[in-house]
This record gives structure tokens, C-alpha cells and sequence, in this order.
């Protein structure tokens, strides 16, 4: 790396604050010809922010960026395409009613007497496909192509149209062995063209495997930015999670468990999450580690019925039970506090009090509406047991803070008496008070006697409640921890899979 | 080569090739060219509206004002060639400039206000159809020489058909259609939009300007019907026209286009006002069947071609859907 | 709620003003409008005329309230009239009393709610596109049912519910006021309310709340046919006669607005059966003005559509975001459905 040549670009000091928090503070990125860099850092780092920043879809609130030099403010992501930053996203963001050849042109058609030429626009698309290895006929729709087919002709379009910096935000999130080979294949040939290329994944093995540099944020700052010859993959972990991973002991509750509850064998769906088993007994917690992509969300979502599992059987106190659909899993007395709160969790136009009671109304038909008076004790207990702070049950729960749509959430299932409840991510992006809160709240519940499976990215939290820890990767149960195993460093060790091999 | 997005094409030709086999197998004479010329000139203000229909369902949207506005250009032209000495072609550039407007004004409403395309459409369907009524409530004729001379030009095949003007134009109209649709990049951005707004956003496309100048279209090429109808019936009448805009919906989804966007051609409206003709003819052959059996049949083709279209996009899906951990379970 | 009352109060006040403003016009235009005559044993007035005329479409809004909650919407409204109108009417020229032939039309409706729902709940076919279906095709049945022609009838119970009255007051407006009232406390009295605005804020939580939701929205176009069928009944009684052409004609455009002036979004969520009649309402208090104002009848439909367009306007999802962005100058809640993504568009990916 030359450094009488300028980067081709730099950003210092990026700074973007969204009501109430700071989503990026003072962050720097500098960007090389010719490298991958990897950005890295859990949910809600700052990634997607900064790369808004970078591409003028987020209009920054400090910081500049230079680009080969020269200071540009891109509005839109148009102008920053057009000032040679382009972006390809894990949705592709082609058009699946057009052809390959339209999709790569739309906008900048070939024109012959006035009318789009058609034949030349193939005959180009053929070219410039060619250039990245692909022969494919430019002239058939896109969705006859595979995903990675599609992700190497929007790279196409992205780097004919801008042509300095390519940021792939989370490209190989739904692509096979063979399909993330060929697409790196065409990264080594832009790196070798003398594009610098951002590159955004969950999966470590691809960072290593393709990145030359790494940035990583946490909590909207960067932490660090590495070579990645000189680190390992547990470095990066660590650097990510932040922990101070020498822990502190935890003073651990002998295991008071009950009667088994609920097995689980084998449970599975193909391109999803591989066969699962696990077994839970009531008073116990069993943690789900793993980075994200790993299939805790997808574990989570398959024995509540919310996807359809297509192998395995699950049992519930020895008897087979089959879960096709949420509504027969609460009929089981499971219940789920999902991840995504917004989409999957809180009916947002709803009042609080009409949320927390929905699960147990559902469950009872609608033809026996719970009284009014009923509706409000069981609302105002978990207002007070869970310490909701709201101005009054009838707002909509969307006005409320995460962390107290959170509780509202698990008011909801806690109404509906469950014996098993699964928690995915009930910590994500809520403050410290309502954090310390629900932990204890799971300690209680195990406590009481409730099986809990907890799905969670931070380590601590995990090894503070948890009788076992899963750990998953790439969607794929490879380790449990029992009893003194489960320390954070054990997790990370298992995530990294730094057991048997060192990846460089 | 046959392609999947060509199937729902493909059907409506095939449907209409056996809907006009067996029509000739019952009656021999609707093989004639005087029927086949019947068919353009009977069809082809609806024709015409059609068009524009299939560019606004092409582009994800819907257009309800349709039938209202060729009332309001039948009525206009009546009463402006009735009042005033204004020769009809000046009058015809007069009310095209208006209804594209007008259609232009909706679709600025669409985009800029973000609201759905079927209520602001609706509310323009009343408009125009309370401006038909505000300038006349009578059927007003219209009785012009221009108009004689313009109702005086065909070409007599043969064997008897008459092939009018009107006929013509509405083969014009589609022509065009068919090349702004696929061979300009106007129209590839139509598709674009209707593939997906955000996405054709983000890939650059210029939205607002694409939306207006979709319904700026829909809008003058339902003049264009307008002024075609009143060459078809020589009169202007408020009441004229009422639910066309369904006429012309039902038509470009039997001619294959997906009414969520995205997908169709223009050819295909072509053979889809066709198909809806032949069973009026057949009906009009028949003698005994009811009027009213056009509109079964009609709403019959329309739920085979939802239903089509519903399982080819499930095709598509099933094939392309990728491993993600989200509860889009349904 | 604190205060129920007066939370629905609060509700209804911006379309209660409207209807005032409606009603005043009307009364400035023509001072006797409140006027209200007891003869022959029955009342006469221009408010029972506004409350007689609005009858077809507040009926057929307490169904489209409803589906419109959950995200979708009912085209075939004025086609089920047809049908149920026809129905009945064959069935009373057969010879049966007029308790079958209301049943007979409500059995219609009810299968052609059936077919709707069916396509929108099961198949997932968007609404719109599933309704207009039944739209085209609906008219065509009602005319076969016909054989197409204006059937006639001289039923005296038929006839009742259209024309007649019940201790002096027309019996369409008992019909449509008992039904909102029905409905409006069936829907509140029982959970239903509650999950069908959840189904339609949030479809994807609602399911995972373990909400049946395939099973209610067949349920909410299966009321939206039983008041089309109805209504279909009340507009055929009244003219003696079923049209399969003309019945109905519109009036679902008529409801779809009705249910909008009450301030229902069309994007679903929660909704106000007594908004959507007071909407009715002003409906008919508008054309009450135009006709007697003695303006020529012809404006009708043009005053009516920019009064519509103003109202769409000031509802539209922009204008709300800016007149809250303009409001919230102070700390307050980030609004969470911020600019709204073209809806249509959203549901077709």
C-alpha cells in the first residue's frame, strides 16, 4: 500500500445520530485500490449505518469523505453511484421480472434510431458476463439464474456503473459452497482490476478467506482495524464481542431440575438448519451461542412451529406432538418472544393492554372475550411484576422504548401460563435497567419451574443464566456445554471453532 | 425459445385460436372477414383504453377513470362542435391535451402524496364522469361533415368486410404500444417499476417522472377511445361508457398480464379485447344465449387467468426460494 | 379504557363535525330540513329521506369496515347486491313467502363472501384483484338468475322491507341501524375486533401470537356478502322489482368512500364501524345539499369527487407525515409508520 497515492477512499470522523442514541461516533474507514475489506461487528454496530452513510442513502451528521482525494457529500444513492461507489445488497437489488441483459442496462439502454437495441444490449451483457466467467444467455429473466448468478450480475452493474469502490453488504447470507467460490472468484478479479472492495458477512471462514483487511464496530465506534494475516478468527471474535473474556466466575445455582419436558430429535429443514437435537427439563435454561446466521433464529422458529420443520419429531413429557403452526404450539403451552420485535413481535397500532392480552385471546377464541375487568388485572400485574413504564395501558405499544416493548412482549406470553418458553435475542437493543431486568426475569422463570431456551449474542448474559449452552454454526449444533464448561471464553473458542484448527 | 414469462402469451393466443375454432365450427360464417372486421371496429375504442390500461397494470398501479373519461371527451366534443364553429381536429387535439392532463395530474397525486393508485383513480373516475354531466346530461349529436368524412373511410375487402378507420387506429395504437412497451427505455422503466418501486429506485430509475407519465398516457389514450367512440356512435353521452375500466382490466389480464405488475405485453390486451369480442359475436350468432352470459364467461377467464398466474408465481418462488431464517411461513 | 365513552367520542368527533357541516349546509339551503311530518302512519322529512337513501350504502360499510381493517377490500359489494336482490326476488315470483326469499338472498350473499374469502384467505390472491372477479362476473349471474330481465314482484312482506314502516319509521333505517349496532357489539363485545385490527397492523405477529387469521379474514368477507345481500334485498323491495343491471351499481365505490371519510385507513388496523356510517351519512347529506340547493343535479358527482380528493388529501399518508412533523417539534415518539411505501406494491412482492 503506497502511500503517495491518496486511498480511494477515506472517511474520517463519520458521526450519525438517531433520536436518543448515537449510531456512529467518530468512525473512521479507509479504504485501499485494490483490497477487501471486511467490515465486521454484530447487529446494530453500525454497519448498515455507515455503509447508508457511505452510499448517501443517510445523510451523516459529521464527518467528511474523501473519495481518490476529493471531498464528496453524496444525496443519494444515485450520485453516489454515479461518483463511483456502488453497493450490492444480500436481497438482490435487480429486478426479477426483467432480463439479465435489462437488469445490467436499465437506464443506460443501448439506443439505435431512437429505440432500445436490443441486440446489441445482449450481445454487451454477453461480453461483459463473459468478463466475470459467466456464460449465460443475457436475454432469459433473471429468476432462471441463481442467486449467485444474480449477486455476479448485480456486481456487474455495480461496478460498470460506479467503478472505484464495490461494498457487497452481506452477499454469500444465501449462497452454497460452490455459489460463494464463484463469487469470489469475481472479487479476486475487481481486487485485481484495482476496485477496493467492502465486504460484509457473518461468516468469519469468508473474511478469512477473501478479506485483506478487517474494521470492526461495536456499539457504533470502531474497535480496531487489523491485518487479517496477523490475527485469528478468536481475535476477531473477541474483538467483536467485546467481552473481557478472562470472566468472572459465575456462582452457578445447582441445576434444580425437574421432570423432563419437552425432546427433541432430529429436528431439521433442509438449506435451513441441520438436524437438532436437544432435550429440556422443566427449572432449566439451555443457551443458544452462536454468531449471527448460525440458526439460533431459525432453531427458535422451527420448535415453535413458525416454519415448518421438514424432519424430526418432537416430544412433549415422552408423548410425540407435532407443531405445524404457532397456534397448536401455544395449544402445547410453548411461547415465543421472537428477535425481530417490530415485524414478528408487537402489533404496533395496538394499545399495550391489547398486545400483552392477544396470546392468551387467541388461544381462547374469540367468542370468550376475556373481561374487561380480568384484561386489566392481568395487563396491570405484569405491568407492575415486569415494571413496564408506560403513560397509560391504551397507548399504542409502538410508542413504547425497545426494552419495555420487550417486557410487553413477554407479558404477553407469561399470560398465557407457558410451561416452555423460547426467548430469541430478549436482551437486542433494549438499555441496561430492562436489561439486568429480564435476566433476572429468566432466573426467576427457571426458578418457578419453566423450561427456557435462550437464544442470545451476548455471552455473559448467556453464561449468567444458562444450565447448558448450544452453540451453533453455520446452522449447525457443533458443541454443548454443561456445568463449569460454560464460560464465555469456552463459547467463543466453540464459535470460532478454534478447537482442533488455527485458521490463519 | 419458449420462456416461462411468455406462458400466460402464450394461453391467450392458444385461447383464442380454440375460442375462434369452435366458433367456426358452430357458425362457418363468423370465418368471414366481415365478422373479423366487425370485431376491429366494434372493439376498438375499448382496444385503444386497453393499451393504456396494460401500461398502468404493467407498472403495478390501476386506473378506474377510464370509462369516465371517454364519456367526458364524447360529451366535450359534442358540445364544443355543437356551440362552436372549432373544426374537429382542433377540437381532438383540444380534449387530448386535456385528458392527458388530467391523467397526469392522478398520476402526480400517486406519487407525490404516496396514495394508492385505486382511490386516487376513483376519485378521477367521478370527476370526469360529474364533468360529462355538468356539460351535458343528454346524449348530444354529433353531426358535423368532418365527422361524415372520417366515418366514410374504409377499405372494402373483397369478400364483403368493411375495414374502418376506427379499426385501424386501434391496430395503430397497439403497434405503437407494443414498441414503446418493449423497444424504449420508457417502457423498460414501466416494467422496472412494476417489478419492484424501491429496487427501481435504488437501481437510479426517476419515479415520479415514470408514474406521471403513466397515467398522462392512460389518461390521453382514453381520449383517444373518447374521440373513436363518438366516431362510432356520432353522439356524445354522459351515461356512455360506464364500467369500461372493467372491460378494459378484464382484457389485459386475459391477454397474460400479471395485475400486480411486472409482467405482460401489450400484444397480449390485443388478442385478450379479442377473445372478449369473439364471445360477444358468438352470442350475437348464437341467437338464443343471453347477453349476460358474455360476463360469466368473461369473470370465468379472468379467475382462470388469476389463478394461472397465481400458480406460476408460486412456481417461480418455489424454485427460487432461499434458506432464511424467517417466519414468512403462511 | 379510562374512559370508553369518550374515547370513541374522541374517535368520531372529525366526521361528526363533517356530518354538522353537511347537515347545516343542507339546512341553510333549505330551513325546513328538519322538519319531520307524521302522516298515513308513517314519517315524513328530508332527515328520515337522508337516513331511507343512505340505508344500501351504510349497510354495505359495516361489512367493507371490516374487511378494509384487514388490509384488504371488497369490490363485489354492488355485484352481491344484484345476485341477492335477484335471488329474492325469483324466489318470491315462485311462490314462496318472503322469510325464504330473504333467507334464500342471504345464503347468496353469504356464498358469494364465501368465494371471496376463500380466494383471499386461502389462495392469498390480493384482494382487490380477487374481488373483481366476482365484479365482472356477479352481474351476469344476477342476470341469469333474472333470465334478463327487470323481475317484478308484488310480495307485500318483500315489499315491507324496503318500503315499509315499522311504527312509523321506514324500515330500511331500523334494518341498517340494528345491524351497526349488532355488529358494532358483537365485534366489540367479543375479542373479535381486537384480533381482526391485529391481523390487519400485523399479520406476520398475529399468526405468531397464535391468531387463526386464515379463518377470520373468510369470516370478515363472509359479513361484507351478508350486508351486500342485505342491501341488494332493501334496494329491490324498495322498487318492487330486482335489476340485475342497475342495483347496486357504484354504491361499492360508495362504501369504499364512506369507509374512508370515517377515517379508516386503508392500509388496515383499527377502525370505527360508527365512523364508516357517519361517513354513510355525510355521503348522503351531500347529495341532500345538491339536490336541495336546487343545483342542477349534474354537479353532483363533481362536487362530491373534490370533496372526496380533499379529504383523501388531507388523510394521505405524506400530508400526515408532514402535519407530524410540523406538530412534533418537541421530543416525542418517532413515528412508526412513517412514509408509507406504496401499499399495493408492498403486498405484490
Amino acid at each position: 500500500m503506497a502511500h503517495d497515492i491518496p486511498p480511494v477512499l477515506h472517511a474520517t470522523g463519520i458521526s450519525k445520530f438517531f433520536p436518543g442514541t448515537i449510531a456512529l461516533d467518530d468512525v473512521e474507514l479507509r479504504l485501499e485500490a485494490g483490497e477487501v475489506h471486511a467490515l465486521l461487528g454484530e447487529n446494530g454496530a453500525g454497519k448498515s449505518t455507515l455503509i447508508k452513510c457511505l452510499t448517501g442513502a443517510y445523510q451523516r451528521d459529521g464527518g467528511t469523505i474523501r473519495l481518490s482525494g476529493h471531498e464528496v457529500a453524496p444525496q443519494s444513492t444515485a450520485e453516489s453511484q454515479k461518483l463511483g461507489i456502488g453497493t450490492v445488497y444480500q436481497e438482490v437489488n435487480l429486478l426479477p421480472n426483467l432480463t439479465v441483459a435489462e437488469n445490467l442496462y436499465l437506464g443506460r439502454q443501448p439506443m439505435r434510431w431512437g429505440l432500445v437495441d436490443r441486440r446489441r444490449m445482449n450481445a454487451m451483457a454477453r461480453d461483459a458476463l463473459a468478463g466475470y466467467g459467466l456464460d449465460i444467455d443475457p436475454a432469459e429473466p433473471l429468476t432462471a439464474y441463481s442467486v449467485a448468478i444474480q449477486q455476479v450480475v448485480a456486481i456487474a452493474r455495480a461496478v460498470e456503473m460506479s467503478g472505484k469502490v464495490l461494498i457487497l453488504d452481506e452477499p454469500t447470507a444465501s449462497l452454497d459452497r460452490d455459489e460463494v467460490q464463484l463469487l469470489f472468484g469475481v472479487i479476486r478479479q475487481l481486487k485485481a482490476r484495482g476496485l477496493a472492495v467492502v465486504f460484509i458477512t457473518h461468516f468469519l471462514d469468508q473474511v478469512f478467506e477473501i478479506s485483506d483487511r478487517a474494521t470492526v464496530l461495536r456499539n457504533g465506534r470502531v474497535v480496531g482495524t487489523r491485518l487479517l494475516s496477523e490475527v485469528s478468527q478468536k481475535d476477531v471474535v473477541t474483538l467483536m464481542l467485546g467481552r473481557q473474556l478472562e470472566a468472572q466466575v459465575h456462582e452457578r445455582k445447582a441445576a434444580s431440575a425437574g421432570a423432563k419436558l419437552i425432546e427433541i430429535d432430529g429436528l431439521g429443514k433442509r438449506g435451513m438448519l441441520e438436524p437438532l437435537s436437544l432435550a429440556l427439563r422443566e427449572g432449566e435454561v439451555v443457551g443458544l451461542a452462536g454468531l449471527l446466521g448460525s440458526g439460533r433464529t431459525e432453531t427458535a422458529n422451527l420448535i415453535f412451529g413458525a416454519v415448518q420443520a421438514d424432519q424430526g419429531r418432537m416430544l412433549l413429557r415422552g408423548r410425540e406432538i407435532t407443531v405445524g403452526n404457532p397456534r397448536e404450539a401455544v395449544r402445547h403451552r410453548f411461547a415465543l418472544c421472537p428477535e425481530d420485535r417490530k415485524t414478528e413481535g408487537i402489533v404496533g397500532d395496538l394499545s399495550v393492554r391489547d398486545n400483552i392480552i392477544l396470546a392468551r385471546q387467541a388461544a381462547q377464541g374469540w367468542v370468550r372475550p376475556i373481561p374487561r375487568a380480568e384484561v386489566n388485572e392481568i395487563a396491570e400485574r405484569y405491568v407492575r411484576a415486569l415494571d413496564i413504564r408506560l403513560a397509560s395501558l391504551d397507548m399504542p405499544i409502538r410508542l413504547l422504548s425497545g426494552g419495555n416493548q420487550q417486557k410487553a412482549l413477554l407479558a404477553r406470553w407469561l399470560a398465557t401460563n407457558p410451561d416452555f418458553l423460547i426467548l430469541d435475542e430478549p436482551t437486542r437493543g433494549i438499555d441496561v435497567g430492562a436489561h439486568a431486568e429480564i435476566i433476572a426475569l429468566i432466573e426467576q422463570l427457571r426458578a418457578d419451574g419453566m423450561a427456557l431456551l435462550v437464544a442470545s449474542s451476548e455471552l455473559e448474559e448467556l453464561v449468567a443464566y444458562s444450565t447448558r449452552v448450544i452453540v451453533l454454526r453455520d446452522r449447525r449444533q457443533v458443541r454443548e456445554l454443561t456445568g463449569a464448561e460454560i464460560t464465555p471464553d469456552n463459547i467463543v473458542r466453540a464459535i470460532a471453532d478454534d478447537d482442533g484448527r488455527e485458521v490463519a | 425459445m419458449i420462456r416461462s414469462t411468455h406462458l400466460p402469451l402464450l394461453v391467450t393466443l392458444g385461447t383464442f385460436v380454440l375460442a375462434y375454432a369452435l366458433c367456426a365450427y358452430d357458425y362457418p360464417s363468423m370465418l368471414s372477414t366481415r365478422v373479423v372486421a366487425n370485431l376491429l371496429t366494434d372493439n376498438a375504442f375499448l382496444g385503444i383504453a386497453a393499451v393504456g390500461m396494460t401500461f398502468v397494470i404493467l407498472s403495478g398501479g390501476i386506473d378506474l377513470s377510464i370509462g369516465s373519461v371517454i364519456a367526458f371527451t364524447g360529451v366535450f366534443l359534442a358540445v364544443i362542435l355543437r356551440d362552436t364553429s372549432i373544426h374537429p381536429l382542433a377540437a381532438f387535439m383540444l380534449v387530448l391535451i386535456l385528458t392527458t392532463a388530467f391523467g397526469a395530474a392522478m398520476g402526480a397525486l400517486i406519487h407525490y402524496l404516496e396514495m394508492p393508485p385505486f382511490i386516487v383513480t376513483l376519485a378521477g373516475m367521478f370527476l370526469a364522469r360529474g364533468a360529462a354531466y355538468v356539460l351535458s346530461t343528454e346524449s348530444v349529436p354529433i353531426t358535423h361533415e368532418f365527422y361524415d368524412v372520417l366515418q366514410g373511410l374504409y377499405w372494402k375487402d373483397p369478400s364483403g368486410g368493411r375495414f374502418r378507420l376506427i379499426g385501424g387506429i386501434m391496430v395503430l395504437t397497439f403497434l405503437v404500444g407494443i414498441l414503446v412497451a418493449h423497444r424504449t427505455r420508457f417502457g423498460q422503466n414501466v416494467y422496472a417499476l412494476g417489478g419492484g418501486g424501491q429496487t427501481a429506485k435504488l437501481m437510479g430509475l426517476p419515479l415520479a417522472s415514470t408514474t406521471i407519465r403513466i397515467y398522462a398516457i392512460s389518461g390521453g389514450l382514453a381520449g383517444l377511445s373518447g374521440i373513436v367512440f363518438s366516431l362510432y356512435t356520432s353522439a356524445g353521452y354522459s351515461l356512455a361508457t360506464v364500467g369500461v375500466e372493467l372491460d378494459a382490466i378484464a382484457a389485459v389480464v386475459i391477454g397474460g398480464t400479471l395485475l400486480t405488475g411486472g409482467y405482460g405485453f401489450v400484444a397480449g390486451t390485443f388478442f385478450g379485447i379479442l377473445i372478449m369480442g369473439l364471445i360477444q359475436t358468438y352470442i350475437v350468432f348464437d341467437g338464443t344465449l343471453s347477453s349476460w352470459w358474455t360476463k360469466i364467461v368473461i369473470g370465468g377467464l379472468l379467475f382462470a387467468f388469476i389463478v394461472l398466474q397465481k400458480g406460476l408465481t408460486w412456481a417461480t418462488q418455489a424454485r427460487r426460494r432461499t434458506a432464511t431464517g424467517s417466519a414468512a411461513a403462511s | 379504557m379510562a374512559g370508553p365513552k369518550s374515547s370513541v367520542l374522541r374517535r368520531i368527533m372529525p366526521q361528526l363535525v363533517i356530518l354538522g357541516a353537511a347537515l347545516l349546509l343542507n339546512v341553510l339551503v333549505f330551513p325546513d330540513f328538519f322538519h319531520v311530518d307524521f302522516r298515513n302512519g308513517r314519517l315524513f322529512g328530508n332527515v328520515i329521506d337522508v337516513l331511507n337513501r343512505g340505508a344500501p350504502v351504510a349497510l354495505l360499510c359495516i361489512g367493507m369496515t371490516l374487511v378494509i381493517a384487514t388490509r384488504g377490500i371488497d369490490l363485489s359489494v354492488g355485484a352481491v347486491m344484484a345476485i341477492a336482490g335477484a335471488t329474492a326476488a325469483s324466489v318470491v315470483t315462485d311462490g314462496y313467502g318472503w322469510g325464504t326469499a330473504l333467507l334464500a338472498a342471504l345464503a347468496a350473499g353469504a356464498l358469494c363472501g364465501l368465494w371471496n374469502g376463500v380466494l383471499v384467505a386461502l389462495l392469498k390472491i390480493q384482494p382487490i384483484v380477487a374481488t373483481l372477479v366476482l365484479m365482472v362476473a356477479g352481474r351476469g349471474i344476477a342476470q341469469l338468475i333474472t333470465e334478463g330481465k327487470i323481475l317484478t314482484f308484488s310480495n307485500e312482506g318483500l315489499i315491507h322491507l324496503g318500503a315499509g314502516t315499522i311504527l312509523g319509521v321506514p324500515t330500511p333505517i331500523l334494518i341498517w341501524m340494528a345491524l351497526g349496532a349488532a355488529v358494532i357489539w358483537v365485534v366489540r363485545r367479543t375479542a373479535l375486533g381486537m384480533l381482526i385490527e391485529a391481523i390487519g397492523i400485523n399479520e406476520r405477529s398475529s399468526r405468531l401470537a397464535g391468531i387463526n387469521s386464515r379463518v377470520l379474514l373468510v369470516c370478515v368477507y363472509l359479513v361484507s356478502g351478508l350486508c351486500a345481500a342485505l342491501a341488494g334485498v332493501i334496494v329491490a323491495a324498495d322498487i318492487k322489482g330486482a335489476d340485475a343491471n342497475n342495483a347496486g351499481l357504484w354504491l361499492e365505490l360508495d362504501a369504499i368512500l364512506a369507509v374512508v371519510i370515517g377515517g379508516n385507513s386503508l392500509l388496515g388496523g383499527r377502525f370505527s364501524i360508527l365512523a364508516s356510517l357517519i361517513g354513510a351519512l355525510i355521503i348522503q347529506s351531500v347529495n341532500s345539499v345538491i339536490l336541495l340547493s336546487g343545483m342542477p343535479p349534474e354537479f353532483n358527482l363533481v362536487i362530491k369527487a373534490l370533496l372526496i380528493l380533499a379529504i383523501l388529501v388531507i388523510q394521505s399518508p405524506r400530508i400526515t407525515y408532514l402535519m407530524y412533523m410540523l406538530r412534533a417539534s418537541g421530543p416525542q415518539p418517532q413515528p412508526d409508520r412513517p412514509p408509507m411505501p406504496k401499499a399495493r406494491k408492498e403486498e405484490a412482492r
